[in-house]
């Protein structure tokens, strides 16, 4: 039977005069993946750590697998698994000793836990690298112990916090595979991420959050559906075009055009189809703007990032932000 | 928006019992024990602190303190074995420093460990070590002219005497280590007590030399009174007195910081 195996009302937790999380509401469903997007200090790691029983909240309420995590929060270590943004793994250790010694402290038997971390072993590829110590690990062979460490109880809920930050494409791969596979098999995943490619190809539902609130939830099409149809867009080939452009496609069109300097892109709304592409392709030919690319581009989860929280998505994640790292304010974990 | 939340998938986790508490812990001090065997650097160096300060009060500052009665040699011996497991407790606090800084101990605090098996575990561990520098500092002792003087009940009672402090002790270096969250700044907040505690007392010279505003702390101090007792076990004559204060010492600070420790562990964020 289906149901929430994560249900979190009003959770606030403040840090001195900075507001952590500012009364957060969601829940995610049995077997599901909910993704937790926002961007650094957004306060996702604090909801995480409260979940997994590492903070108490302020005030509010949290239930996973059915266990308050305040009053509960004995019982519920049982059950669930923490997987952390620095792979919280032991580098003077093998990487078999690290994973039967959380197996221990979860309190399986001796003949239980040495078979579960030959199991993970295998599973993650780690078996070659088993008895060398972690420290002669690359960062993709820790990250994936750090994973099959947090799983080796088997646990009903899984708290992946930036699970592939920092990870090269073809360990991240993996680890989404991994993701995919437990799911597949009935674990409800709670992960924060950056990337938007990374909500979109695991989440079932992804929760918005900036500044310590919830300012949007969805599937990947609904949030897209949120900013409205696709953008026609022009990128000219000399910058001091650009005016010039901005005012021809706000003439073709009926809307204000967003303007993106570093990009020398200029983009409006449309309604789809080719009439306004057409249209826009003769004026920039008559006013003779050279073009680089002239074209209609679907709302991405980048745009929908940008458009809710009013900052990019994190450097290099997605193909639609290929911006230079942008400036946020932090915020203390 | 949400359907009703599940009851408890699977069976109800057990709950903590001593067993699994004495595993946890008994995990944590393997975990520890293993870390320490595979940096034997740190074993060496920790050791060279009280070899260093054994040569130089023997060899340079000795020749130039009296002592009443018997040998500087003897005088001074004891108290470098007090030293050589307090320095070892300092690893107790930059150890926890440093696993609250990687991230580990949020791991231990997500898993359902018993809440005291981290710093038991840990000052178990670090506790071997301790023992391991304090026969050195023995075996260092008799090189550079040490005498036992006493039966070897009363010596045997005196190492175990040291032992029992510097565990309780290194309770006070776990509450430095959870309270610092900083490696650096644990090692130079564990000196400090280290530095109060030697000096401010009979470990190198006799408490009479002292100015008299100085004296009733530098004599009932619990590293003082702990260095008397142990003397006098090692030299011979009535003990009791010191060791009853020593231990009473030693319950008392174990039982302070351990309750300070679980708290801040409890509390702790990386």
């Amino acid at each position: 039977m289906a149901g929430s195996m994560i249900e979190v009302q009003a959770v606030a937790k403040r840090f001195g005069p900075t507001t952590a999380l500012a009364g957060v509401d969601l829940a995610a469903e049995q077997g599901r993946v909910l993704a937790l997007l926002g961007p650094n200090g957004a306060g996702k790691t604090t909801l995480v750590r409260i979940l997994t029983t590492l903070l108490r909240p302020d005030s509010g309420s949290a239930r996973v697998a059915g266990y308050d995590v305040v009053a509960d929060a004995g019982p519920l270590r049982s059950m669930i698994g923490l997987a952390g943004q620095y792979a919280a793994v032991d580098e003077l250790l093998t990487g078999r000793e690290n994973l039967e010694l959380v197996g221990l402290w979860y309190h399986l038997e001796k003949r239980e836990y040495r078979r579960r971390a030959q199991d993970v072993l295998e599973r993650f590829a780690l078996t070659e690298a088993a008895d060398r110590l972690v420290r002669t690990y690359s960062g993709g062979m820790r990250r994936r112990l750090d994973i099959g460490a947090s799983l080796i109880a088997r646990p009903a809920v899984l708290f992946l916090d930036e699970p592939t930050t920092g990870l090269d494409p073809r360990t991240r791969n993996d680890v989404w595979r991994f993701i995919e596979e437990l799911v597949d098999a009935g674990t409800t995943i709670l992960l924060t991420t950056q990337y938007m490619d990374e909500a979109e190809r695991l989440a079932h539902q992804i929760v918005v959050i900036d500044r310590g609130s919830v300012i949007a939830q969805g599937t990947a099409p609904q949030l897209k559906a949120q900013l409205g149809g696709a953008m026609l867009e022009a990128r000219v080939t000399d910058p001091s075009d650009l005016d010039r452009a901005a005012a021809l496609l706000a003439e073709v069109g009926d809307s204000p055009p967003r303007i993106d300097r570093d990009q020398q892109l200029v983009a409006i709304p449309t309604p789809g189809g080719t009439t306004l592409l057409l249209a826009a392709g003769r004026r920039f030919e008559e006013q003779r703007i050279a073009l680089d690319d002239l074209g209609i581009r679907r709302p991405s989860l980048d745009d929908v990032f940008l458009s809710l929280t009013g900052a990019p998505a994190t450097p290099g994640a997605g193909h639609g932000s290929p911006e230079p790292p942008a400036e946020r304010s932090a915020v203390t974990r | 928006m949400s359907s009703p939340s599940i009851e408890h998938p699977g069976p109800p986790p057990a709950r903590m019992t001593p067993r699994n508490a004495a595993r946890d812990t008994a995990g944590v001090a393997k975990r520890n024990l293993l870390r320490i065997l595979r940096t034997p650097q740190l074993i060496v160096i920790g050791a060279l602190q009280p070899a260093l300060l054994l040569v130089l009060f023997r060899y340079v500052l000795g020749g130039a303190i009296r002592v009443p009665g018997g040998s500087y040699v003897d005088y001074v011996v004891p108290a470098i074995f007090l030293e050589a497991v307090l320095i070892g407790g300092m690893t107790t606090s930059i150890g926890l420093a440093q696993d609250l800084k990687s991230g580990i101990i949020d791991r231990f605090r997500s898993l359902p460990m018993a809440r005291s098996a981290v710093l038991a575990g840990r000052t178990l561990a670090d506790l071997s070590r301790s023992v391991l520098s304090l026969a050195i500092m023995v075996g260092l002792g008799l090189l550079v002219g040490f005498h036992f003087h006493s039966d070897v009940g009363s010596i045997i009672a005196g190492m175990a005497l040291v032992i029992t402090f510097g565990y309780a002790f290194s309770w006070m270096y776990a509450a430095i280590g959870l309270a610092t969250k900083d490696p650096e700044t644990a090692q130079i907040a564990g000196i400090l007590p280290f530095f109060v505690l030697m000096f401010a007392s009979n470990a190198i010279v006799p408490v009479a030399t002292m100015p008299g505003w100085l004296q009733g702390f530098a004599r009932n101090q619990p590293l003082s009174v702990t260095i008397a007792a142990v003397r006098t076990l090692l030299e011979g004559g009535p003990a009791a007195h010191w060791v009853w204060q020593s231990l009473a010492w030693s319950a008392g600070i174990f039982i302070v910081f351990f309750a300070i420790s679980l708290h801040l562990y409890r509390n702790s964020t990386s």
